[in-house]
């Protein structure tokens, strides 16, 4: 196999004295979507925010496409194609789906492509094309999700990596989120997945990454943990 | 003569002006929740760098109107310079310091300006040539001079460009969605940094203009001119909601024509207990009315929505 599109190393994060992620290895290689599943406090989010420049690593290395990415500012990430859909969606609430969306584009200058893109976002969610005028604060949980993924597709990233989108949502919005994953994915576009739902998360996936503590406890292909004892006992609930 | 209608026009003249300042204040605040208490001392660079340009070239017969703006073009890159450089050194190491850290470095900067432009312009009261015929026209029963439309239009020019830069270009919806929630926008791809330096410049520009404007006026300047004013700006700028760029418009301009209502009224209504001097008492009772009764102001969100 060629070299991953990114390939992290003994990666650790700090706040103050309390150590949140204590030295992980992980590859997400092109076009595979990965899940990293786990445990409340398990240090998914910190390894994210740590990934998407927004956390400074305590030790390790990252690399993205083979260029070092730890330490590096989230502006300048997203430039060299790494977009994160944060924790909790991070819509900006003041402004409107469209501006939103325009936002998501900020770094690009490629007008046509960029206004191709809109129009394929509005294709996958319509509901943001119906309401495209309106703030974003005033969306449900659901379309602030779809807002926030439709947001980072904007920027057109060679990797996606996403926090969580399933939380906080009804059944019918979690398996539209879910499939809009797949299809992206099934597209082309490199995805890091987090997610508590562990079942869901395997269902989409390739391979697996089980995070325990800070560390990573376990990985194989998303067929084979579904069907591991102890995935299934700790995180499927049987 | 019509007092009330007349205090209308003087009250909206001044409030033009508090309104420019006050903007200076709701945009760094919008932005990194700091008050900026330094920025009336950059209007105050502002006014006095206008008047060493208006008093050189003044006598030496050129259009009083191009005598002033020679001095806002000369007070602009000035006062953003300043601004500029106040933003790197005093707030930006102290960025991730308790609250009360960069409130007390910006007291220190206001401090240290005053006695800054002490040193350069002297401690005295400095006069504005006249370059300028103070012209009235009528209007109704009010009197409007040529120097009051002269800053009602360039305020209201000024306010218009600034909302079409806020609201309609790329670097505006940076801004906003900077303040909204700055972690995100960086992963945007939005130099954070770059933008709160920005806030600064712009906020910056606009106290030169109004401290050339507040000069003219008033025809006096020194080094203590930017405190009460930067206070009434303030105050602007909490009554309109601060943060919020129509709030500290409509909070500059009102607090201007209640300020000039008030000393048209007050001695008449009090028997003469309380004369026009009050007026600036006026303003803060104000401004503390509004923090009793409406903490978010008149235009502000409720803090909670604040991301
Ligand atoms: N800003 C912070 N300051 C101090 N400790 C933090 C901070 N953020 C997270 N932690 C701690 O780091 C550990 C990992 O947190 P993290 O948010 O990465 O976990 P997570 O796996 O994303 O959990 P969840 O599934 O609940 O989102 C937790 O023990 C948490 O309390
Ligand atoms: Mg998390």
């Amino acid at each position: 196999m060629s070299a991953p599109l990114l390939q992290v190393r003994g990666l650790a994060v700090r706040y103050g004295g309390i150590e949140a992620v204590k030295g992980v290895d992980l590859d997400v290689y092109q076009g595979e979507l990965v899940t990293l599943i786990g445990a409340n406090g398990a240090g998914k989010t910190s390894t994210l925010k740590a990934l998407a420049g927004l956390l400074r690593p305590a030790a390790g290395e990252v690399l993205l496409d083979g260029r070092p990415a730890g330490g590096v500012a989230p502006h300048q990430l997203i430039r060299q194609g790494l977009a994160l859909v944060p924790e909790g969606r991070g819509v900006f609430p003041r402004l409107t789906v469209a501006e939103n969306l325009d936002m998501g584009a900020y770094a690009r200058s490629d007008t046509a492509a960029i206004a191709a893109d809109l129009e394929r976002v509005f294709g996958m969610f319509e509901r943001l094309h119906e309401r495209r005028g309106q703030k974003a604060g005033t969306l449900s949980g659901g379309e602030q999700q779809m807002l926030a993924i439709g947001r980072a597709l904007m920027g057109r990233p060679r990797l996606l990596l996403l926090d969580e989108p399933s939380m906080g949502l009804a059944p019918l919005m979690v398996q539209k989120i879910m499939a809009v994953i797949r299809q992206v994915a099934s597209e082309g576009m490199t995805v890091l997945l987090v997610e508590q739902n562990a079942r869901l998360a395997l269902q989409a996936a390739q391979r697996a990454y089980v995070m325990e503590g800070g560390r990573i406890s376990f990985s194989d292909t998303a067929q084979a943990c579904l069907g591991d004892p102890r995935v299934r006992a700790a995180y499927l609930g049987e | 003569m019509d007092i009330f209608l007349q205090q209308l026009v003087n009250g909206l003249v001044q409030g033009s002006i508090y309104a420019l300042v006050a903007l200076g204040y709701t945009m760094v605040y919008g932005i990194i929740e700091l008050v900026n208490f330094a920025h009336g001392e950059v209007v105050m660079v502002g006014a006095l760098v206008s008047l060493s340009v208006i008093q050189r070239l003044a006598d030496r017969g050129l259009s009083g109107w191009g005598v002033i703006a020679a001095g806002i073009l000369v007070s602009i890159p000035a006062c953003m310079a300043l601004g500029f450089a106040i933003e790197r050194v005093a707030y930006r190491p102290l960025r991730r310091a308790p609250r009360l850290a960069p409130l007390i470095s910006a007291i220190g900067v206001s401090i240290a300006l005053q006695q800054l432009a002490a040193l350069i312009w002297g401690r005295n009261f400095l006069h504005y040539p006249e370059v300028v015929a103070r012209t009235p026209f009528h209007l109704g029963g009010a009197v409007i001079t040529e120097v009051q439309l002269v800053i009602l239009a360039t305020a209201a020019l000024l306010m218009a460009g600034l909302w079409f830069l806020v609201q309609r270009t790329r670097l505006g919806r940076a801004m906003r969605a900077t303040a909204q929630n700055p972690a995100v926008a960086g992963l945007m791809g939005v130099d954070v940094d770059r933008i709160i330096a920005t806030t600064f410049l712009i906020g910056s520009a606009l106290a030169a203009v109004a401290g050339t404007l507040v000069g003219t006026y008033y025809n006096v300047g020194n080094h203590t001119m930017g405190f009460l004013l930067g206070m009434k700006a303030f105050t602007a700028a909490v009554l309109g909601g601060i943060g919020n760029l129509q709030g500290a418009m409509l909070g500059g301009l009102l607090l201007g024509v209640i300020e000039n209502l008030g000393a048209g009224y007050l001695g008449n209504l009090t028997g003469g207990v309380i004369g026009s001097n009050y007026s600036d008492v006026l303003s803060f009772l104000m401004l503390v009315a509004v923090l009793v009764l409406r903490p978010s102001g008149l235009l502000g969100e409720r803090s909670a929505e604040k991301v």
